[in-house]
């Protein structure tokens, strides 16, 4: 048994804290020249129409938007360009990154909620993860700025213009919401609240570590209670902001079809992610001989989680699916009938390796303990997501001309050294366990 | 009736002092009935030497055996015996076995669960309760030990034993 021994608060000073190595730092660079020459040699290939896709089409008519929302069905553009392919890998690999980011976050702002004691010896490494937002919110906007137009069709001002031939009564409907200043001020605004909240949170934590006396501190825990209060305004306005930039960076690419369902669905999506990512990122550290003191429940309360709200997402994704099949009002059934028809494989693994996969792999008792396995299925969940994600964003964007080339791999190579890099900058500079926190006596004997 | 069966009961004021005790006391060759704590008390489960439960095992065929059940059942009765055309969809339209297979499935597991829970702990209607000590539902935590299964050991040697593992008042002997 590896909880039922006592573990003393001053054993804490054995725990070996991160640091990012010159190693680490040099393989990073290595993944981040390889990504960029992936993404250089992919860019150089679409420039001279390869590995586009739909090469055949002609210019004018570019009927990858298929009427779903009618993303890039704008006649008369011309030829399909690469840069449209460009923005729309970015967009996508931003949205899920930012996702990522901001799942860690939440997760050390709910537990602070919860009172739940068991994640205060992984909580640095969740807590580090929002350190990433301010780099994806730059990147969004960068993407907006120059492809907005490629990317959201309702971006357009003519479809506003009722004198326009191209006057859209729909999409004019929306423009109270769906207009460029508004939704500029949306994403920043989204960006500043999470990224100041996060920094107070993780500023607490930091404080709290330099509390000299444990015992006389957690009589009044004057950081732990102020960040408690940070958790709780965090989650009333991450409540909120999830569903409108749900709305905002994906559900208005199909700017005709909306679903009520769409909020939670890209919510859901995130938090199994960044629980994958969390737990993936704990189980590494453990390999490499960090965490002493994170057994083998505090990873089957990791695998807990993701096996959960796999289930969760698969739940949220059915509900909105069957009411559309059932209804079967056309204007809604187009968004599957796109996605059914020309990415059937995709649409169809998305909910095996999404859902079938954690479903039965996690099943098992023993294999939310295994850090080995564990490790499978965070890395399959996260994958499946990513591909959730390419499934929400690229057949309204690119349609017909999407796919998962070099530039697509390159992309997500970067991103996600990038995101190590980050990260791990992050948690080097602080210890790797809070060893102030009131809870972390009871995090330490964590026994399930 | 059944027989009555003779224990020896201890009672302990200190979960601290309990697990040591439970390690000790096994390690004498003594083997203890139950434990009966007014809360959880953690590792106590691995301390009396408890396997794991085999109920998860148990829950997944009754899930499974759920699934299959309602299946079976909505195909051969929308599709077969009595084919109806509902919103124009086929006669066999998977999206909508979804939800009553997923009901079914977790009826006859949580069922199927209670039902394998009442027969393997022998708990049931006009069952009557096992009290060893009142006690233990307030605070103390109490030990049983069957005499009938500890015949390498007198009474007194179990006495013994219980004592000096920090017991708080006079083992007693209980009929049940």
């Amino acid at each position: 048994m590896a909880g039922d021994k006592h573990i003393a608060l001053s054993d804490l000073s054995q725990e070996k804290n991160f640091e990012f190595t010159p190693k680490l730092r040099k393989q990073l660079m290595t993944a981040i020249v390889v990504g960029a020459a992936l993404l250089i040699v992919g860019i150089i290939l679409w420039t001279q129409g390869i590995g586009l896709g739909g090469e055949h089409h002609g210019g004018g008519h570019a009927p990858e938007g298929h009427g779903a929302g009618g993303g890039g069905d704008e006649g008369g553009h011309g030829a399909f360009h690469w840069t449209k392919r460009l923005y729309a890998v970015l967009w996508h690999d931003s949205v899920f990154f930012t996702g990522i980011a901001l799942v860690g976050v939440f997760f050390v702002a709910f537990n602070y909620l919860a009172l739940s004691g068991w994640p205060t010896i992984i909580k640095r490494v969740p807590e580090t993860f929002g350190k990433f937002l301010p780099i994806t919110g730059v990147i969004l906007l960068a993407v907006f700025a120059l492809g907005g137009h490629d990317l959201f069709h309702w971006t357009h001002h003519e479809l506003f213009d009722p004198t326009s031939p191209k006057y859209d009564k729909i999409i004019a409907g929306k423009e109270g919401y769906l207009n460029t200043p508004f939704f500029v001020i949306r994403t920043v605004l989204y960006f500043v609240l999470w990224y100041v909240l996060y920094v107070l949170l993780r500023k607490m934590s930091l404080k709290e570590d330099e509390v000299n006396d444990f015992y006389a501190y957690t009589k009044n825990p004057v950081f732990h209670k102020k960040s408690g209060i940070y958790a709780a305004i965090f989650i009333v306005i991450f409540a909120i902001t999830t569903s409108t930039a749900a709305w905002d960076w994906v559900m208005s690419i199909d700017a005709h079809w909306f679903s009520t369902m769409f909020g939670w669905y890209t919510f859901a999506s995130w938090f199994v992610t960044g629980l994958a990512a969390m737990a993936l990122y704990v189980v590494v550290l453990k390999d490499h001989g960090y965490f002493k003191y994170v057994n083998e429940n505090h990873i089957h309360d990791l695998g807990k989680f993701i096996f959960a709200f796999s289930i969760f997402w698969t739940y949220i994704w059915f509900a909105q699916f069957l009411l559309i099949y059932y209804a079967n009002i056309p204007e809604e059934t187009v968004y599957f009938l796109h996605r059914m028809e020309d990415f059937k494989f995709l649409f169809f693994f998305n909910i095996i390796i999404n859902f079938a996969f954690p479903f039965l792999f996690l099943m098992p008792r023993a294999a939310k303990r295994k850090t080995l396995l564990v490790k499978i299925a965070a890395v399959g969940v996260i994958f499946g997501h990513w591909l959730d994600f390419y499934m929400m964003i690229m057949p309204g964007t690119v349609g017909k001309h999407s796919g998962i080339g070099l530039v697509e791999i390159g992309m997500v190579i970067l991103f996600i050294a990038g995101f190590i890099w980050v990260t791990a900058a992050a948690l080097a500079k602080a210890n790797i366990i809070p060893k102030n926190h009131p809870m972390i006596e009871e995090s330490l004997h964590h026994n399930i | 009736m059944a027989e009555t069966k003779k224990y020896i009961v201890g009672v302990f004021d200190d979960e601290d002092v309990l697990l040591p005790a439970v390690k000790k006391i096994r390690a004498e060759g003594v083997q203890i009935h139950d434990v009966y704590t007014p809360y959880p008390v953690h590792h106590l489960d691995t301390y009396l030497g408890y396997k794991r439960t085999r109920l998860g095992k148990a829950a997944f065929l009754f899930g499974a055996t759920g699934t299959t059940l309602a299946i079976t059942m909505i195909s051969y009765m929308l599709g077969f015996d009595w084919p109806m055309d509902i919103g124009g969809k086929d006669f066999l339209p998977a999206p909508n076995f979804v939800p009553v297979t997923f009901e079914s499935t977790v009826l006859i597991s949580a069922l199927g669960m209670v039902g394998t829970f009442l027969v393997s702990r022998g708990l049931g209607p006009g069952k009557k309760a096992t009290m060893f000590d009142p006690r233990s539902t307030d605070d103390k935590h109490v030990m049983a030990i069957n005499l009938d299964k500890n015949t390498k050991h007198s009474k007194e040697d179990i006495v013994a034993i219980l004592k000096q593992n920090g017991v708080t008042e006079e083992p007693k002997e209980v009929d049940l």
